[in-house]
């Protein structure tokens, strides 16, 4: 039969997606590390949200991928871009990098890193026939207002830390305005 | 007819659908902003006792036609300090969210594109990039009106989106689900807009302010800004922004057509009436739309100050109070 499915496996196609996907959030992951214009971070932040969006989609949970979006891009890369675009003008001369900040960001991250990897390396992955399917909307709910609700409560912390943090760049520029 | 179907066949059912609902979401688009552009300036120019566009056309209906094409063929500038790479992305970023946000829009019983069981947050998921597209173009400008009326465009979007999305919350609490298509079934007896007028009214101001409409439209004030965030876009670049805002109209009223007035489905009065459900859908969505112009031109603009104290001091506690009210109400109903 002649069918876009006969000249490309769907198979092929998803591993397509997924490489894509991939190489999207860690295009934005560098993209939010290494240029010094600060607007650009937050746009790679946001491109690599949507890529970590999309992974969720791809888990076929498109519930958990549209959240992300809304709080994830929504709320908190708005924000912290609003604090930015209040803050020094770009035109001033970049503070340098210094050595012991880009080595404390260096350790954190590898710290975040190992017990990340610790974590997935120790859990005992069930193959997905196994575990429940039943990933409505209804029962995420329930989850998250029973068995994570401490979980939930923690991670709306994540929108303090990010306004917070977006205050303190934006009021260092206002303290040395050299 | 044997072409189509071999195109079908070749697609496959899901992808046929797609392609197919792109490209009408596409033709929608244009034909409605050509056709708001032109229904703007004649609401605007009756109210004010004018004719407005009469010259090319009956009525001047082709005078968006010709503005286009006008449009068109105007150059691209770009100032020369501005951010070249960010400048070119917002024009494009600004349309991403109209095209996903008709995906699922229940047009008719039949015609949608894809039904999917997050429908109303997908909406508004991605009505976030809209935002984004605002804020990165009148940055990436570099000129001070272009990023002032940013930073005001971000500031009202964020604070309304709240007291929106809490209206929003009601009608999903009362319908059980976040499917467009099971929140119109929902309504076949009585549509939300009687059973929880505020929230239909605290939506349909929020979705004003959201669209940057006037009476909220201090992002593009011209008497302060010169045009607000999109001052440096020329050509189809300032184009595709006008575009943006006309179809973030139809998105906004298409969806509080569905969310509060009954989508595709005729009153219930009217019941006998053999008009399709696509006939009513578009009806409901242009009268809102309608009332959206009628308001720009009578209301005047409110100060920024204003704006912000409406929505924190009286929006969102209206908003937090109607929700838990209703939550109260369905649980004592059901």
């Amino acid at each position: 039969m002649n069918s876009v499915q006969s000249l490309i496996q769907p198979q092929v196609l998803a591993q397509i997606g997924f490489a894509g996907i991939v190489a999207l959030t860690l295009t934005g992951a560098l993209i939010a590390v290494f240029p010094r214009n600060i607007l650009y971070n937050i746009l790679g932040l946001i491109v690599c949200l949507t890529g970590v969006a999309g992974i969720f989609v791809y888990l076929g949970s498109p519930f958990i991928a549209l959240m992300e979006l809304l709080i994830y891009v929504g709320a908190i890369c708005i924000s912290i871009i609003f604090a930015i675009m209040l803050s020094r003008p770009l035109h001033l001369s970049l503070p340098k990098r210094r050595l012991p900040k880009v080595g404390l960001a260096l350790g954190v991250g590898a710290a975040v890193f190992i017990m990340l990897s610790a974590i997935i390396s120790r859990t005992e992955w069930q193959p997905a026939a196994t575990r429940s399917s039943d990933w409505s909307v209804a029962t995420l709910g329930a989850y998250l207002l029973t068995r994570y609700d401490l979980v939930f409560e923690v991670i709306s912390l994540v929108l303090l830390v990010a306004i917070l943090g977006a205050i303190i760049i934006s009021g260092y520029a206002r303290r040395s305005p050299s | 007819m044997a072409a189509w179907q071999n195109l079908v066949n070749f697609l496959g059912p899901d992808l046929a659908r797609i392609v197919v609902g792109v490209v009408g979401v596409l033709a929608l688009v244009q034909v409605n902003a050509l056709f708001l552009v032109w229904l703007e300036r004649k609401v605007a120019a009756h109210i004010q006792l004018r004719i407005g566009p009469k010259e090319v056309g009956p009525f001047g209906i082709l005078q968006s036609i010709v503005d286009g094409i006008k449009l068109v063929g105007k150059e691209l500038i770009t100032p020369r300090h501005a951010d070249r790479k960010l400048f070119m992305l917002a024009p494009i970023a600004v349309f991403l969210p109209v095209l996903v946000s008709f995906v699922v829009i229940p047009f008719s019983e039949r015609l949608l594109i894809r039904d999917m069981n997050v429908g109303v947050l997908l909406i508004f998921a991605f009505s976030t990039f809209n935002v984004l597209a605002v804020l990165v173009g009148g940055w990436a400008s570099n000129n001070k009106y272009s990023l002032l009326g940013a930073v005001r465009a971000v500031a009202q979007n964020v604070a309304y989106e709240i007291p929106l999305l809490l209206a929003v919350l009601s009608v999903v609490m009362w319908s059980n689900s976040l499917q467009m298509s099971e929140i119109v079934a929902s309504q076949s007896k009585v549509w939300h807009v009687f059973s929880m007028p505020v929230a239909t009214l605290i939506f349909l101001i929020c979705a004003t302010a959201e669209t940057n409409r006037a009476p909220f439209d201090i992002p593009e004030a011209e008497s302060e800004l010169v045009a607000g965030f999109h001052t440096e876009y020329s050509g189809m670049r300032f184009a595709l922004f006008f575009l943006a805002e006309y179809s973030n109209m139809l998105i906004v009223s298409a969806v509080a057509t569905t969310l509060f007035f009954g989508g595709w489905k005729s009153p219930p009065f009217l019941g006998f009436l053999p008009v399709p459900g696509l006939i009513w859908f578009f009806a409901k969505t242009y009268a809102l739309i309608f009332v959206t112009i009628w308001v720009r031109w009578t209301f005047p603009r409110l100060r920024f100050d204003q704006l912000m104290n409406f929505c924190w001091k009286i929006m969102i506690p209206a908003a937090l109070l109607h929700l838990v009210v209703y939550a109260g109400i369905i649980k004592i109903v059901r």
